[in-house]
């Protein structure tokens, strides 16, 4: 009884501390506008307006607000914001429901439902500072708090032809999606408070650290690491974090014994659909551009999905003796990750390549990998995620073209080198992940505790956690 | 006055049903069940876990007769929903004590 009282005074707690930061931060944000208010108008109209400038983060010194940008990538960008946001809610929140058992699938889509609402609020409070302003090498500033001196007409270094605003919620898709892929390791078995937390912690401090590493100007990015569209910073990052959450929560009980199949898999088949066509706002929307490059991200996406998607129904069809709805369409998902860190420096056979690896890699992932070691990663967070995240990666080394992004070269073009730069990324991400991971699980666990009881983990996360059921 | 319990392949229902009236039996309780006998489950595989399910959909049909019916209605339904394959499924005659007929309020013989 003492410890449900102190979780549930924790977190009126959490949320009192919050009113008291938006109630202290309004003087700032008071302020913050006075100081930006327009000068007494000139006694005479100006005879024509001159024309904006062009936002130019490279121009000495860098033309940052009240510049023109560009529509055509903006339009592109605020589409693509809402495909992203539409992978997670409810792409994955579908795709996971589905292969949990009945009395579990609420409990599973409220988790990608609840990390949308709890990251959009951090990430805006102070994660998006965090990640994309300039700071240092290993976190940005506090520049954003609050997301203040955002206006309509500023616009961040990183994506200069469009709206800071629009900038800022496309990245805010990704802080949401990488926590929600986690889920997938601790499925039927975590307490929502717990999660909650969890992922708060998380996505604060790792999500935006490592976000910034790479592509908010911190050093894996400053090393030459090639991650377009995110493989290190949400796959393998999500996917190292399932894994420690799997090994810290424990097994399932009765796997092994229990009927633990999926009990829907047109959910599944669903939520995989609507990941694919979201993944266009990823991949193609990391071109933070409208044009060439994000048409060729979209191209050889949608070749490394479908290669995948038919390398992995292959392999269990040989192997299995039948080709199953579930493995067309975790391949697919295996091969959108792995193409992710890809899609804007490789071309079309180096798409190829990549989606019938993916398939290959992950299908072991997800099953001999597992059985060898014995955690239990029950929706494939590690085996998918990590795996084609770190499959992708390499491959990026090895396929990236100096035709295709003047910004990567691989193996292909004669550069080995860069091959062993993914390495840096992939062990940077890893070690730091995994680490700051175990502690955020273990202080939790220590307070509030992580796993549901037994007796709530047989009657059902449903029922129990949220007092719903499905018939 | 006895119940004919019978256990049957799900696709067997119309042809019972049928066969059934043909002998005057005018109603019938369904129900949906699952079970198995000497008809083995199948294994179902996902991302490489197989699961072996046991349990095989049947329909369990209940038919309240006379006594002096139940050895023709026991054979009638034998006759509609055999198959010759295992898992044909099973035939329970079990005794009835009494009948009501809620609308009327007839009894027994008059309730069958």
């Amino acid at each position: 009884m003492t410890l449900i009282k102190l979780s549930r005074a924790g977190l009126v707690a959490l949320a009192f501390g919050i009113l008291l930061g938006l109630f202290l931060s309004i003087a700032a944000y008071d302020s913050s506008y006075a100081q930006t208010s327009p000068a007494a108008p000139a006694a005479a109209a100006p005879a024509a307006p001159a024309p904006l400038p062009a936002c130019d983060a490279a121009a000495k010194p860098p033309i940052l607000s009240k510049c023109k940008t560009d529509s055509g990538d903006t339009a592109w960008m605020l589409t693509s914001m809402a495909l992203v946001l539409m992978m997670t809610i409810p792409g994955l929140a579908l795709f996971y429901g589905g292969m949990v058992r009945k009395k579990n699938v609420l409990a599973t889509v409220m988790q990608s439902f609840a990390i949308t609402c709890l990251v959009t609020v951090l990430w805006m409070v102070i994660g998006y500072s965090w990640a994309f302003t300039d700071g240092g090498a290993y976190l940005g500033g506090n520049s954003r708090l609050l997301l203040i001196g955002m206006g309509t007409d500023v616009v961040n270094p990183l994506a200069a032809t469009i709206p800071e605003s629009v900038y800022m919620a496309f990245q805010m898709t990704f802080a949401i999606i990488t926590p929600a892929l986690i889920c997938g390791a601790f499925a039927d078995r975590m307490k929502f408070s717990a999660m909650l937390w969890f992922m708060g912690l998380w996505s604060l401090f790792v999500y935006a650290p490592i976000a910034h590493w790479v592509w908010g100007g911190g050093w894996l990015g400053g090393l030459g690491v090639l991650d377009f569209a995110g493989g290190t910073v949400v796959h393998i990052n999500a996917g190292v974090a399932g894994l420690m959450c799997a090994l810290v929560l424990g097994k399932r009980k009765g796997l092994g014994t229990e009927n633990m199949a999926p009990h829907n898999l047109v959910l599944t088949m669903i939520g995989a659909s609507l990941l694919w066509v979201g993944w266009f706002g990823f991949n193609a929307g990391s071109a933070v551009s409208a044009g060439g490059q994000a048409g060729m991200a979209m191209a050889v996406t949608q070749i490394a999905t479908a290669t995948a998607a038919l390398t992995w129904m292959f392999v269990e069809w040989g192997l299995k003796g039948k080709p199953s709805v579930l493995g067309i369409c975790s391949g697919a998902v295996a091969g959108l990750v792995a193409i992710t860190p890809a899609s804007g420096f490789v071309d079309p056979v180096g798409s190829l390549f990549i989606g019938g690896a993916a398939g290959v890699g992950c299908y072991w992932g997800a099953t001999g990998l597992k059985h060898m070691f014995g955690y239990d990663d029950s929706l494939d967070a590690f085996g998918v995620h990590a795996v084609g995240g770190i499959v992708g990666a390499l491959l990026t080394g090895v396929f990236a073209r100096n035709a295709i992004n003047s910004l990567g070269s691989g193996l292909l073009d004669g550069n080995a080198h860069q091959v062993v730069v993914q390495i840096y990324g992939i062990l940077g991400t890893l070690v730091y992940d995994a680490v700051a991971t175990l502690i955020i699980l273990l202080v939790i666990n220590a307070v509030i505790g992580l796993r549901v009881s037994e007796e709530v983990e047989r009657d059902g996360l449903d029922i129990s956690l949220h007092g719903e059921t499905v018939q | 006055m006895k119940i004919v319990m019978a256990i049957i392949k799900p696709f067997k229902l119309d042809e019972v049903r049928d066969a059934l009236t043909g002998i005057g039996v005018h109603g019938m309780t369904v129900t949906e069940v699952k079970g198995y006998g000497r008809q083995k489950g199948h294994t179902e595989i996902y991302r490489g876990a197989e699961y072996a399910v046991s349990f095989l959909p049947k329909l369990k049909i209940e038919v309240a007769v006379d006594s002096a019916q139940a050895d023709k209605v026991v054979e009638t339904i034998i006759g509609a929903a055999k198959t010759g394959q295992i898992g044909d499924g099973k035939i329970f005659v079990l005794g009835l004590d009494h009948v009501v007929r809620i609308r009327t309020g007839e009894t027994d013989a008059a309730a069958l």
